[in-house]
């Protein structure tokens, strides 16, 4: 079931989890990813939305590392979604 | 009000810790070591904790670099603190430093090391040899992300352990009975909306700073300040709460890091009017006079209209001068902070930057078994039946009026560890849960159930918008009598808003508003702690620094702040000069 089929209260559900999993321990991570959250998120496919999920699930050291350009992400998904995490900020500075 | 159709459910454990920082794991390794039934909850994932974020290291008197020793080391952290440290304190944490740091390594932290094979110590700025002589060594670290590595050992040996784990379960409050003992706390789990009383023969608040409350700050969102506030309801004082350590150059509106290393390779500050206006404030010094000084100099030219940009809200730190060789060699760091969050190459274009916040010296007051203690009638360090608290939300008091660099993940292994040995013995000597009626319940429900209460009324984000503001402007760096007594009156309005604040989403699952909403109440009441307690000190000192007394007073005020929620009073206690078997190292002018 794509995620825009499903009952408007799962949505809402799926969303206020994925916000609580975007609450890390580095402010540079909160940033990011809320930031992505709230304009990145929703232009997403089903499948990329997937690979989101699974991105929060790796170790803050790890997400930071990529986010921040010192590393690079083995899997091509990754490196797609760091790319649109990265560029999200920098729309978000035309209106700080 | 409990249902009596649903009865909340109860859980009894041992011992229960609240947080799953570095504090809070330490104390349930050596708890669940021992075969005491621990849980731990955390309203994150516990590798999600704040000590992930720490990168420097933990100091201890290895020798392993340079000669060392815990005397000296000692020395350093009772003159960092201003003389505010209690000796006592001081002295046992800097003794149990050597062997925290062998435990921490045979659990696996994989220090850096030299070429023999011993752990690796890197000179940080506060350290000395001989009493005040030659630079020391004293830093232990993994890499640049030591504070990761320590995280994530002690969460496995956790599970290892078998400690009983609670993610994304919120704290709501203590529970208390009548003689002022506590008996565990209520929690909410995040995810079903759904309450539990979680008893405990002996309860370690770990739940870290607040910086939270401060627009700029480098913390995390989760730094909120919970157990602070928690122990301020359960009618325990917060201690030395007006010593909030804050760094001169964090990016503005954000908050992130720009280290001092920038100024050190010579990087500078400009206002508005693209001026150095270091220059006046500090003519020798420049941009590399301390950090209070140049902090104190940015806010003065913005509160005078010489800020940058278009609300002249911030100033700026020019690298451009330095060359991109320079700039993106000795300073990756910064140059990726600059790409990623602000679009541009600091080699080029000049930085935003604010004072952000970023350490808390003060919490909740505890002797050096990590047990709280307030005042009641036998004087002003009573033990409070069951409760202990560690690490950033304690105030033990190690840091005293400064902290020192590398004495932060030091303070939260070993007071979160010595919480572990002293629950140990608690629990030997209590082996009963107290009695828990209804009653004792009710105070933690009734804070739950305000916001439950739906209708019309502004919004969490924007109350906790102007608080974060209103902190800032006047309790921030620059302070004196009438900029802090205008920032209590606008706080004791902010509050009074705050009781109308409503939640549009009533939903029960993964209700997000309402763990927000809670957290609000949290940062409401440390910042009238901080407010309070910065507003009656009237002296500089560490890193409360006013305007309007610009000197030390140790004749009125080598004293610890007290602030009491209840009626906004405030009281004080002295400092404890006298260490444990060397001899006091008296006050004297803190020059480096």
């Amino acid at each position: 079931m794509r995620l825009t089929d499903a009952p408007a209260a799962e949505i809402v559900a799926q969303a206020a989890r994925l916000r609580w999993q975007c609450r890390r321990g580095m402010l540079e991570l909160d940033l990011l990813l809320n930031r992505f959250l709230e304009v990145g998120f929703a232009d997403l496919d089903e499948a990329s939305r997937a690979d989101f999920v699974r991105l929060l699930g790796y170790q803050d050291q790890i997400i930071h590392d990529w986010l921040m350009g010192q590393a690079v992400p083995a899997d091509a998904a990754l490196r797609r979604l760091v790319a649109a995490i990265r560029a999200a900020m920098r729309d978000d500075r035309a209106n700080p | 009000m409990p249902d009596p159709l649903r009865p909340i459910p109860h859980r009894r454990f041992d011992a229960l810790i609240i947080g799953a920082g570095g504090a809070g794991l330490n104390a349930a390794l050596r708890l669940a070591s021992a075969d005491l039934r621990v849980a731990v909850v955390s309203k994150v994932f516990p590798t999600r904790s704040h000590t992930v974020a720490a990168q420097g290291g933990v100091n201890a008197a290895l020798a392993n670099v340079l000669p060392d020793d815990w005397h000296w080391h000692m020395f350093d952290t009772v003159k960092g603190s201003d003389y505010l440290g209690d000796q006592d304190a001081i002295e046992y944490m800097c003794r149990e430093a050597i062997p925290t740091v062998y435990e921490l390594e045979h659990a696996g932290v994989p220090f850096s090391r030299i070429d023999d094979g011993r752990i690796y110590q890197r000179a940080f700025g506060g350290q000395s040899q001989n009493f005040g002589g030659d630079q020391a060594a004293r830093t232990c670290a993994a890499a640049d992300r030591t504070g990761h590595a320590i995280l994530h050992t002690l969460y496995q040996q956790n599970v290892r352990a078998r400690t009983h784990f609670f993610d994304e379960y919120f704290a709501i409050d203590l529970i208390r009975d009548e003689e002022g003992a506590i008996l565990g706390a209520l929690v909410l789990e995040i995810e079903t909306g759904e309450t539990l009383v979680i008893e405990a023969k002996a309860t370690l608040l770990a739940t870290g700073g607040h910086g939270q409350v401060f627009r700029t700050t480098t913390n995390a969102f989760i730094n909120t300040g919970d157990g602070m506030a928690m122990a301020l309801r359960a009618g325990v004082p917060l201690m030395d709460m007006e010593f909030y350590q804050f760094h001169p150059t964090g990016v503005a509106g954000k908050g992130m890091l720009i280290t001092e290393g920038a100024r050190g390779e010579g990087g500078y500050l400009i206002n508005g009017d693209g001026e150095r206006f270091m220059e006046r404030y500090a003519p020798r010094a420049l941009d590399l006079a301390s950090r209070d000084v140049v902090a104190r100099s940015m806010v003065t030219e913005i509160r005078e209209g010489r800020g940058c940009g278009p609300n002249k809200d911030h100033v700026m730190l020019r690298l451009d001068h330095l060359g991109a060789d320079v700039v993106h060699r000795r300073l990756p760091g910064i140059t990726d902070i600059c790409r990623v969050f602000l679009g541009i190459d600091p080699a080029e274009q000049p930085i935003p930057v604010f004072p952000t916040a970023h350490y808390a010296m003060g919490g909740i007051p505890t002797d050096r078994f990590a047990r709280v203690v307030a005042p009641a009638r036998h004087g002003p360090e009573e033990i409070v039946p069951g409760l202990y608290a560690a690490g950033e939300c304690a105030c033990v008091s190690v840091h005293g009026a400064n902290r020192l660099g590398g004495n932060s993940l030091l303070d939260i292994l070993v007071f979160g560890r010595a919480a572990g040995t002293d629950i140990l013995q608690y629990v030997a000597e209590n082996p009963n849960h107290r009695p828990m009626r209804d009653a004792d319940i009710e105070p933690a429900l009734t804070r739950l159930g305000r916001w439950d209460r739906s209708g019309e009324g502004e919004s969490v984000a924007a109350a906790k918008a102007d608080l974060r503001k209103l902190m800032e402007d006047h309790c921030g760096v620059f302070r004196d009598d009438a900029t802090m007594a205008e920032g209590v009156e606008k706080l004791k309005a902010l509050r009074q808003r705050v009781e109308h604040v409503r939640l549009k989403d009533q939903s029960r699952t993964f209700n997000t508003a309402r763990i927000e909403a809670l957290e609000l109440d949290n940062l409401v009441d440390v910042g009238m702690a901080t407010l309070m307690s910065a507003l009656h000190r009237q002296e500089s000192r560490g890193a409360h620094s006013r305007v309007d007394y610009p000197e030390r007073d140790d004749e009125q005020w080598m004293k610890h702040s007290l602030y009491a929620r209840d009626g906004d009073r405030m009281d004080y206690k002295p400092v404890r000069t006298k260490p444990l078997t060397v001899e006091s190292f008296p006050p004297k002018a803190r020059v480096y």
